[in-house]
């Protein structure tokens, strides 16, 4: 393992986030805001409790969740995408590093990012609602492998990218309406049994479920199918990145 | 002195079917350098590209310092250092960081003081805290070199180092060439000029459509070059070269109205007054009295035009 290589890549993708950290900062913090103004105040009004849970606080693993998946793609496609966009990419791929060495690299560099993210939205959101985290460490874990398997998933949304469109066709097109769907801004239980049937084929809903039983202790499936998902989804991720890598698929000519 | 780089029947079809390399055997000796020239197309850049890895052969096989540069693609790597042709940076990164990064890339432990030695050669010392975009086209070129200097490759690939770079900081980049050399960094650059070629290089290549077309030492051709010819044009044709001129070593032009004299400017006597007194001698008349030189560009021109025919 070339860990100098490894630790290049990610200080350099670093060094793009902090040459922005103000933004990065303001973003998540503002959005959250808003978020608690309008479904706390003005939904959670309404609802008041969701399985014993107050509205408020119900809401918020599923916004740490919507946030950081969305990140997690975006920092990660963009990331390997843009070296191939201004061909800088010229510089992986003459180096003696393998394609591993470079995914830890970036994929690394974008969970970090996302996982700071996720942070500072938990921080925002405790200044507005009482929390309690009952299960710190597997909160942590499941915060850290959605972290990892979506920017897995960027990477290979980058890699497979021909332009800017398609870099945002995926996130805009699949994730973000399985991330809202996948019970981000309530509980299952709450639909319609044909949708509590139709909904277990999102993928989204078992990240979402397990993150927020380490919250509450509760959840709409079990935390260990949640985990297992997460380990399925990031075996895939990686999967398809060991053949894209092994075919040098629209990196090599 | 061994093969530092050796290329044997390398072949790339890109997507669609084109060969953009028809079998190319090349062997690199350490420490030369070697200019490959060849008109646009010619492959020059996509024959680098797959040495170092950027697209891979079709078929073939290249050994960098005796490692095939797929199966020990680490080794062979880490030997190699690649200036391209497109000026590929990161327009918002700092120069000293680009820089610094490319080291780290290739696995090497930090080194301040070499890289500040390194800026300072390449007159980039001034400009290590700005933006890549906030420079020049020819100080970029000249980050892509400093990048490429900064893990201490063996062997350095040049493609077309000095395109948009002025005459003056061309010849400090030929200074920092030549002392890569001296301390016996292989250097393969690709050029459109030939005075560049004829200026640095120890061999020249010539490559195109996809082949190399011909290897040569450099004082080689230059021996070649350094002949010229005296053309005697006469008032008529003659059957053939009259026994008083044979000393001189005449041809004949296919028409037979010249006399074609083949001489080393180089040489303390030329033979000129020699033989123009013995044509006269002879009773030939005279019609005109001509010389030319070929230069490497007409040999160039002469191989590149016969290659693609
Ligand atoms: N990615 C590609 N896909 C298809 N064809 C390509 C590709 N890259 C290069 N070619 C073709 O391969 C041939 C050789 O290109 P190459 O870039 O190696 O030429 P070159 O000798 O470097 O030329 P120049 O002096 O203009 O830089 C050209 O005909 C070019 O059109
Ligand atoms: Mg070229």
């Amino acid at each position: 393992m070339n860990w100098t290589a490894i630790w290049s890549i990610y200080r350099f993708e670093m060094h793009r986030f902090f040459r922005t950290l103000f933004q990065s900062f303001l973003s998540p913090v503002l959005s959250t805001s808003l978020y608690f103004v309008v479904f706390g105040a003005a939904i959670g009004s309404r609802i008041d409790q969701v399985e014993g849970i107050d509205y408020g606080a119900f809401i918020v693993p599923g916004l740490i969740m919507l946030s950081v998946m969305t990140q997690s793609i975006s920092n990660a496609s963009f990331g390997i995408y843009f070296p191939k966009f201004i061909g800088t990419v010229y510089e992986l791929l003459s180096a003696p590093v393998s394609f591993l060495e470079i995914v830890i690299g970036y994929v690394g560099a974008a969970a970090t990012k996302a996982l700071f993210i996720g942070v500072v939205i938990l921080a925002t959101a405790s200044l507005f609602v009482d929390l309690t985290i009952q299960h710190p460490l597997a909160m942590l874990l499941f915060l850290v492998l959605t972290c990892l398997s979506f920017a897995l998933m960027g990477f290979i949304i980058g890699i497979w990218a021909k332009n800017f469109e398609q870099l945002q066709l995926v996130p805009l097109l699949v994730v973000t309406p399985l991330v809202f769907l996948g019970g981000s801004f309530y509980s299952i239980s709450m639909l319609p049994p044909i949708w509590q049937k139709i909904t277990l084929f999102n993928p989204v809903v078992y990240l979402i479920s397990g993150f927020r039983w380490s919250f509450f202790g509760s959840s709409d499936v079990p935390v260990a199918v949640s985990l297992m998902a997460i380990t399925g989804f990031t075996a895939l991720c990686l999967g398809i990145i060991w053949w894209i890598f092994k075919t040098g698929w629209r990196i090599r000519a | 002195m061994a093969a530092i780089l050796s290329i044997s029947d390398l072949r790339k079809s890109y997507e669609g079917g084109f060969e953009a390399l028809k079998g190319v055997s090349l062997e690199i000796e350490e420490g030369e350098i070697l200019a490959l020239l060849g008109p646009n197309g010619a492959g020059k850049t996509t024959l680098i590209s797959a040495i170092c890895g950027i697209i891979n052969a079709t078929s073939g096989q290249v050994l960098v310092g005796g490692y095939c540069i797929e199966k020990d693609f680490r080794a062979a790597r880490s030997l190699i250092g690649l200036v391209p042709q497109e000026i590929n940076l990161e327009p918002f990164e700092k120069v000293i960081n680009s820089v610094r990064f490319s080291r780290g890339l290739f696995g090497k432990t930090r080194n301040d003081a070499l890289i500040e030695e390194i800026l300072k050669k390449l007159s980039l010392w001034d400009k290590r805290d700005s933006q890549i975009k906030e420079l020049s086209g020819g100080m970029k070129r000249r980050v892509l070199i400093a990048k490429a200097l900064s893990h201490e490759p063996r062997v350095l690939f040049l493609d077309e180092p000095t395109a948009g770079v002025d005459v003056e900081l061309r010849k400090d980049m030929w200074e920092v060439v030549q002392e890569l050399k001296d301390n016996g960094v292989t250097i393969i650059l690709t050029t459109h000029y030939i005075e560049e070629a004829e200026a640095i290089a120890d061999r020249v290549g010539v490559i195109t459509g996809g082949q190399i077309l011909l290897v040569k030492d450099k004082d080689e051709l230059m021996t070649q070059l350094g002949q010229k010819q005296l053309c005697v044009q006469l008032a008529g044709p003659i059957p053939e070269i009259p026994k008083a001129l044979a000393d001189h070593q005449l041809e004949l032009s296919t028409e037979g109205d010249t006399l074609i004299y083949t001489y080393d400017t180089k040489g303390e006597r030329t033979g000129i007054t020699a033989l123009l007194n013995d044509v006269a001698a002879a009773g030939l008349q005279l019609r005109d009295v001509s010389t030319r030189q070929s230069s490497l560009e007409d040999i160039f021109v002469g191989l590149v035009s016969g290659g693609q025919s």
